[in-house]
């Protein structure tokens, strides 16, 4: 069998198709023919990088001159910068509101998509804020949330309350960016979470329901846990996405009123395109991939995510 | 006697379901949809509105003073005064340069973007070598990496080739792969029956041969989707051109957020504003009205597994 491989070449052993003589071929020199684009796209746009902003952490550099090695002083300088804390506490609050509101709304959506309507329409109209750039949906609401002629505002001075300044506010700037994030992902959300549920085999249901379980036991104890991978998967999405927030807020308030909606990565943006501090920005910058980093992690740990009950 | 219990059961469930849970049901998903969809028709709604009476008709449902002179301003297809005496704001707008460069920018990513993961998914796929899964596992470990952290150096990058400003600098990172689209077509190839191949193979076929004209033509349904998805993300991306482009290679998205900080003192144009939001996403909208069913079944694919 292998001396005729041998002989025979890659013909020869395609013909007999064994799987051992399949796995003696090497077929490094097409392959990497194969992946050689991606692979410079690989190295030259995420390794040289990713290493290139580690360093840059630790230098100075306004672009106009080369960087200075100035060691660990960018990070000594954002543990005491009050406008990183406040980016990060802005950033945090933005991500709890999300994870929050979204996760629910699009939790109670999949379950509507099954039980109620699944025709792929509903699903359809679901979607579509999720395919607007952010730019759009920022732009939007900018319009409909204004505080003189926004018809949200006319409707909840229809209903007898006073106006809401949503993005000329310090308490509401942050969670009205939310809010527009939530518009546009529920859906999407909710279209993760319904893949999901179908997953999850109709014997399951049937058996609870020959014990006589009612509804929310069968919700509480099958669907929940059954569901863990799939919410542990969509809560790392939200999560990470929510951390990056940037295109809403760099259209609408600009970090503003004051400091209350200068989310971290719009810090960054900032320091390294308006005040040209590249060194202390990809120091930043580090701050929030470790913060990803670690979230992620824990998040997949905590919820098991990458292991079934159903397995 | 289990199975008549079974029946029984079931046909009560349904019948509750009818009056209670479904119009409960109903009604939750109906608020869900109007939030979902509403916005778009006020969108509309402002575009084709007069901008000056919009101020004293704010809550009016069908467009005040119905008319077109938004979508002509966006357009410059109307002289400066026209566009004032209307609640224009006068400054131009190069609606037309802005859309080229979205075209222009989102179709060359996807088209490379596609066809190089494409082309690296079969290796890693089909194709047996050393260390293959683990040059994959370092592929698809790139999605950990935040954007902004190496959008910096990138920057830098294009900065010191002398390409800022350039197309060619602003397409260049995103032109040779993205990990998901490599993992997207992987799993495609991956479940493909081998037979068609292997027939080739014994004909004398190269590689690149059955690549190209029996992998390639066989999975036409997945690269749709895939380039689908990957066009209507390029079409909406933000950061990157913002850092790179500048006014001849802007794209829409970045010339709307300058439309809006155009806006003199006085009252912003939110006709104009509409009317170009709108016409941003009037091809996004073409390609979900063509090809929604498969955009809408490929999420739970792209999400999950």
């Amino acid at each position: 069998m292998t001396t005729s491989t041998i002989v025979l070449g890659r013909r020869g052993a395609t013909r007999d198709g064994g799987v051992r003589t399949r796995r003696t071929r090497s077929d490094i020199k097409i392959a990497l023919l194969f992946i050689a684009p991606a692979l410079i796209g690989l190295i030259l746009f995420y390794f040289v990088p990713t290493i290139r902003g580690l360093y840059l952490s630790f230098t100075e550099y306004s672009v106009l001159d080369d960087p200075t090695w100035v060691g660990t002083a960018n990070y000594e300088r954002l543990a005491q910068d009050p406008l990183f804390w406040n980016a990060l506490g802005v950033t945090v609050q933005y991500v709890v509101i999300n994870i929050v509101l979204q996760t629910a709304i699009a939790l109670g959506l999949a379950l509507l998509m099954q039980h109620v309507a699944r025709s792929t329409a509903v699903r359809g109209m679901l979607l579509m804020p999720y395919l607007m750039a952010n730019v759009i949906a920022a732009l939007l609401w900018f319009w409909m949330l204004d505080y003189q002629l926004g018809i949200v505002n006319n409707i909840i001075e229809w209903l007898g309350l006073p106006r809401v300044a949503f993005f000329g506010s310090a308490e509401w700037a942050i969670p009205t960016q939310a809010l527009i994030n939530t518009w546009r992902h529920m859906g999407y959300t909710a279209l993760l979470l319904f893949a999901g549920l179908q997953a999850i085999p109709g014997t399951v249901y049937e058996a609870a329901k020959l014990d006589g379980a009612n509804p929310f036991q069968t919700f509480g104890r099958i669907t929940l846990p059954l569901l863990r991978p799939v919410i542990a998967l969509v809560l790392v999405l939200t999560v990470t996405g929510s951390f990056q927030v940037f295109d809403t807020v760099a259209v609408t308030t600009q970090g503003g009123p004051v400091n209350a909606s200068r989310v971290i990565q719009y810090y960054i943006f900032q320091k390294a395109f308006t005040q040209l501090e590249f060194g202390y920005a990809s120091a930043l910058a580090m701050i929030l991939f470790i913060i990803l980093a670690i979230v992620a992690f824990v998040q997949m740990k905590l919820l098991r995510g990458n292991e079934s009950d159903l397995a | 006697m289990t199975t008549t219990t079974t029946i029984v059961t079931q046909g009560r469930r349904i019948r509750r379901r009818v009056t209670w849970g479904a119009v409960f049901g109903w009604i939750c998903l109906g608020i869900a949809i109007a939030i979902s969809i509403l916005p778009f028709y006020w969108v509309l709604r402002t575009s084709l509105s007069m901008n000056s009476a919009l101020a004293a008709n704010s809550s009016s449902l069908l467009p005040v003073e119905f008319n077109l002179g938004a979508f002509a301003r966006v357009f410059g297809l109307q002289s400066t005064e026209e566009a004032l005496a209307q609640g224009g704001s006068g400054a131009e707008i190069n609606f037309w340069q802005y859309l080229l460069n979205s075209t222009i920018f989102a179709t060359l990513t996807t088209a490379g973007a596609v066809f190089f993961s494409s082309m690296a998914a079969y290796a890693f796929a089909r194709l047996r070598w050393k260390h293959r899964d683990l040059v994959f596992g370092l592929f698809l470990a790139t999605v950990l990496v935040p954007p902004i952290f190496t959008a910096l150096p990138n920057f830098l990058l294009i900065k010191n080739l002398g390409l800022l400003g350039t197309m060619f600098g602003m397409i260049l990172p995103y032109i040779f792969m993205t990990p998901f689209a490599i993992f997207f077509m992987r799993q495609f190839f991956l479940n493909m029956s081998r037979e068609v191949e292997e027939a080739a193979m014994i004909d004398g076929a190269s590689q690149w041969r059955i690549f190209m004209q029996v992998v390639l033509p066989n999975a036409a349904a997945p690269l749709a989707t895939l380039a689908l998805l990957t066009f209507m993300g390029q079409w909406n991306e933000y950061f990157w051109p913002l850092l790179v482009s500048d006014e001849s290679t802007r794209v829409l998205t970045v010339g709307l957020g300058t439309f809006k900080s155009q806006s003199p003192q006085g009252a912003p144009d939110w006709s104009g504003l509409m009317a170009a939001t709108l016409v941003s996403a009037v091809p996004v909208l073409i390609l979900f009205a063509v090809f929604g069913k498969r955009i809408v079944n490929s999420i739970g694919f792209s999400g999950l597994k």
